[in-house]
């Protein structure tokens, strides 16, 4: 009982993880129909900024996170501007091998500069490194600090997503894009907001991870940018609410069956729920199916 | 003058081409070196026409085609290793094409349903499963790989079987099946209103593709003679993408010319094996944003074609 | 006379909305038929459904071919096309990159003899089909004055050409019911006459019956022998044009819209 509890923990942090992740996916993918492949380059772009904040600036947690953010909500900006908005009435497959292309530019781009090595964060000190026992569990202050950052984000992101002028341009765009135009809404500006907003959780993401594992490098992104993927398919790509679902389910999957089953087939098992949940239901769990029209 | 029509024409390029190749081998011009390029450019040429058939043609965008390549390299290391013989050596190859062309099968099956980018998700996603399955496998030794596979490939079996899946492909191409495909990429509701059963030429060209991939990765496996599951990763697939989307989505010639252009790129960027990837990269962006068509289209090199430019040429000069 | 299909109590609805509801419909061997109801009545849902590209909830569709009976309702398009029902689509769906002569001899695919063995080695066999496949296909261009243009790409032909080889390409699938959605559409009206002569000589020529979805009274009235009356997707009115005419439900519904508009 003790060992599943503490497994239950385990997954809510990387599922926070996940989840922060999967919104950018989920948000990009409902204004402009792209699986933005480049989303997890700037995931590992946050860690990196949040590592140079706190190894040569010698800043603390908070202020690093935030300029992880804030630089990750620019640079996420400017891909957009510069390689997908040339492309916006290209084809499908076209801006996604763009996404594709972006991501590898920015991750081998790293790689060139920072090199492949890996890199540790720097120590946490004061408060932030107690840990607490309640029972049979141990429970990290980075543990608590990953779930109060997320929730913290999801509160703003419901917030504005629900509430402001913005969110609804946004919420409208993404359920037909010619329809608010033509209600004037400024269609260019919202999709950049949207990538802002993706990009900026992203950032936060990349800062927790490198918190929690201690550990990053310039392909970090890979693996968990396809797995937060899965994890906004899983939840119905599109929805917030969704990707939210998706990456706890995902972060649960993977601890419980390296906790249970075989470490070395986690990722196998992710990607197999992939596939199933595409083909058993594509519009994920909490989505609506639609068909082409004739 | 019977001589000089096209199909003639084009057995007798492939005959002087091999005969080249011969000549380079025997006199030695062609080092241990510059044959080791020419083996990679030569099992590159065959993935991107396996990739362009599903891709190109018929429109099914995948992500997964080097895992099969691997299985095919798999396979044939694991046959040619106990039978060290020319037979086992083809024993190999064709064992390797056909279990990818069977994993290709099993998993074209269900996927090949999904539109677009959730196809390209999927086998995405079937690569990586692929690729951790050889990593945890006792018989394909994990992640430290297989070493000292026989080595069997030398020119003509090089050229037999690039020239024989370019050949094979092509005529696929221009058969009544292959036209089926090429109507699936164009409109599939309009493709099933005339009869033609989507699922099922999905499924041929997808299995198809991964059979000669299956052969691309056998024959790697008989020259680099090792074997790990990094090897196979999602940037291999890319890498392949890379070739089909310059060469143009949709045109042979454009993969084979797109092929050689890489190779000799690469040659000038091994050093830096970062750089090769920042170059592919800004490369897919690039064609992407200016010439999404990729360098042919989904035209093909022909003595048709050249005619028509040199006349243009005279049009534009006169 | 024979019957070809006989539709019963068929109903599709989206999210709530029904798109049609309960309808009937008959057509008899050599019948040219027209079905009109304003926009939004449900006609090319109608259509979707009997080609399969919408999966009915409730009712049958059956095509009879001589003695057999088959049961569309739950078929693949690929496969009501195979038992004899074509169709052209209201927004031109050509395969736009393909030549003219490529959008015609694929849809001959179906009756394909040649395997894959042939298709990758060119055998004789496959010389030998090829050669008749392009032989048939010039034959059906030359009806529709294409036989010319047989190597253009269709996205170059101009509209009126690409309506004909929507339809070339329908013929060419050797269809028993040959389904039109509004195959006048953003046509003049000397193309639209040009059009009606065409379907009336088809019909004359090729043994098959036909099914035509018209916004255009006019020319429904002209060429159609019966007619069926599509509203909010229910079936309204069927019968000859003089009684479709004064019936006071499609006035009400369909010309009556017309003359206040």
């Amino acid at each position: 009982m003790g060992q599943f509890l503490q497994q239950v923990l385990n997954s809510i942090s990387i599922g926070s993880i996940y989840a922060l992740i999967a919104l950018g996916y989920t948000m990009v993918y409902g204004i402009i129909r792209l699986i933005n492949f480049a989303h997890a380059s700037v995931y590992m772009l946050g860690a990196y900024i949040g590592y140079f904040a706190m190894t040569y600036f010698g800043l603390g947690f908070f202020p690093a996170i935030l300029i992880a953010m804030v630089l990750c909500t620019i640079i996420g900006v400017l891909i957009e501007k510069i390689a997908y908005k040339p492309l916006r009435n290209a084809t499908r497959i076209a801006v996604l091998i763009t996404a594709i292309g972006v991501s590898m530019l920015i991750e081998y781009g790293m790689m060139f500069f920072v090199k492949a090595n890996v890199r540790s964060y720097p120590p946490m000190t004061g408060f932030l490194t107690k840990t607490f026992t309640l029972g049979s569990m141990t429970i990290t202050t980075q543990q608590i600090l990953i779930l109060v950052v997320t929730i913290v984000l999801m509160v703003i992101l419901q917030f504005v997503v629900r509430t402001t002028r913005i969110g609804k341009a946004m919420r409208a765009v993404s359920q037909d894009r010619d329809a608010a135009e033509l209600m004037g809404i400024d269609v260019n500006s919202t999709i950049s907001f949207t990538f802002a907003i993706g990009s900026a959780l992203a950032g936060a993401a990349g800062v927790l991870v490198g918190v929690y594992y201690n550990s990053i490098n310039p392909l970090m992104g890979m693996l968990p940018g396809l797995k937060a993927f899965v994890a906004a398919v899983f939840g119905g790509i599109g929805l917030i609410p969704g990707a939210v679902l998706g990456g706890y389910f995902i972060g649960a999957v993977e601890v419980f069956v390296a906790g249970y089953g075989n470490s070395m087939y986690r990722d196998a098992v992710v990607f197999a729920i992939l596939i199933l949940v595409l083909i058993i239901k594509p519009a994920g769990l909490l989505g609506k199916s639609t068909r082409e029209k004739v | 003058m019977a001589l000089l029509q096209k199909g003639w024409l084009k057995y007798i390029l492939m005959l002087l081409v091999f005969v080249v190749g011969q000549v380079l081998v025997m006199t030695g011009i062609l080092n241990d070196y510059l044959f080791a390029t020419l083996t990679t450019l030569c099992i590159n040429i065959i993935l991107a026409v396996s990739l362009n058939l599903i891709t190109g043609f018929t429109g099914q965008f995948s992500l997964g085609h080097a895992g099969f390549m691997s299985i095919g390299a798999y396979v044939c290391a694991l046959i040619t290793m106990r039978i060290s013989t020319i037979p086992g050596f083809l024993l190999g190859v064709f064992a390797g094409a056909c279990a990818a062309a069977l994993v290709g099968f099993i998993v074209g099956l269900p996927t090949l349903r999904l539109r677009g980018d959730y196809l390209a998700i999927a086998t995405l996603g079937m690569a990586e499963i692929i690729r951790i399955v050889f990593l945890n496998l006792e018989i394909t030794n994990g992640a430290a790989g297989l070493n000292g596979v026989p080595q069997f490939v030398t020119w003509p079996w090089l050229f037999l079987f690039t020239a024989g899946t370019i050949h094979l492909i092509s005529n696929f191409i221009h058969s009544a099946h292959g036209r089926a495909c090429i109507t699936l990429r164009e409109d599939e509701i309009a493709a099933e209103s005339i009869g033609i059963d989507a699922t099922r030429y999905k499924v041929t060209a997808f299995v198809m593709g991964a059979f000669f991939a299956g052969i691309a990765g056998s024959l790697y496996a008989s020259y680099f003679y090792f074997l790990r599951p990094t090897l196979f990763g999602f940037s291999r697939s890319i890498d392949i993408l890379v070739i089909v989307v310059l060469g143009g989505i949709g045109s042979l010639s454009g993969s084979v010319i797109a092929a050689i252009l890489l190779a000799l790129i690469s040659t000038y960027l091994q050093s830096f094996p970062e750089l090769r990837m920042v170059f592919y990269a800004v490369a897919l962006v690039v064609i992407m944003i200016l010439r999404p068509q990729g360098l042919m289209g989904s035209k093909e090199l022909s003595f048709d074609l050249l005619r028509n430019l040199g006349r243009s040429r005279k049009r534009r000069s006169s | 006379m024979n019957k070809v299909l006989s539709v019963q109590k068929l109903s599709k609805s989206f999210g709530g909305l029904a798109a049609v509801t309960s309808v009937n419909l008959e057509l008899f061997q050599g019948e040219l038929v027209g079905l009109i109801g304003p926009n939004g009545a449900g006609k090319t849902t109608f259509f979707n459904l009997l080609t399969g590209i919408y999966m009915p909830e409730k009712g049958s569709i059956e095509l009879h071919r001589g003695s057999e009976v088959f049961s569309l309702q739950k078929r693949k398009p690929h496969d009501i096309c195979r038992l004899g029902v074509a169709r052209t689509f209201q927004n031109i769906r050509l395969f736009r990159d393909l030549s003219v002569l490529d959008n015609v001899r694929t849809a001959m695919n179906k009756n394909l003899k040649y395997g894959l063995f042939p298709a990758l080695f060119h055998t004789g066999t496959y010389q030998k089909e090829e050669e008749e496949l392009v032989e048939k296909s010039m034959e059906l261009l030359k009806i529709f004055d294409l036989e010319s243009k047989a190597s253009e790409l269709a996205k170059n032909l101009p509209y009126g050409d690409q309506r004909h080889l929507e339809i070339a390409r329908a013929l060419a699938t050797d269809p028993v019911l040959l389904l039109l959605d509004e195959p006048a559409a953003g046509m003049n009206p000397a193309e639209t006459s040009q059009l009606t002569r065409t379907i009336s000589w088809i019909r004359e020529n090729f043994d098959l019956t036909i099914l035509l979805i018209e916004h255009d009274m006019s020319l429904v009235m002209s060429i159609c022998e019966r007619m069926y009356v599509l509203d909010y997707g229910l079936m309204i009115a069927e019968g000859t044009p003089e009684m479709i005419k004064k019936d006071p439900r499609v006035i009400k519904a369909y010309l009556g819209e017309d003359l206040h508009a």
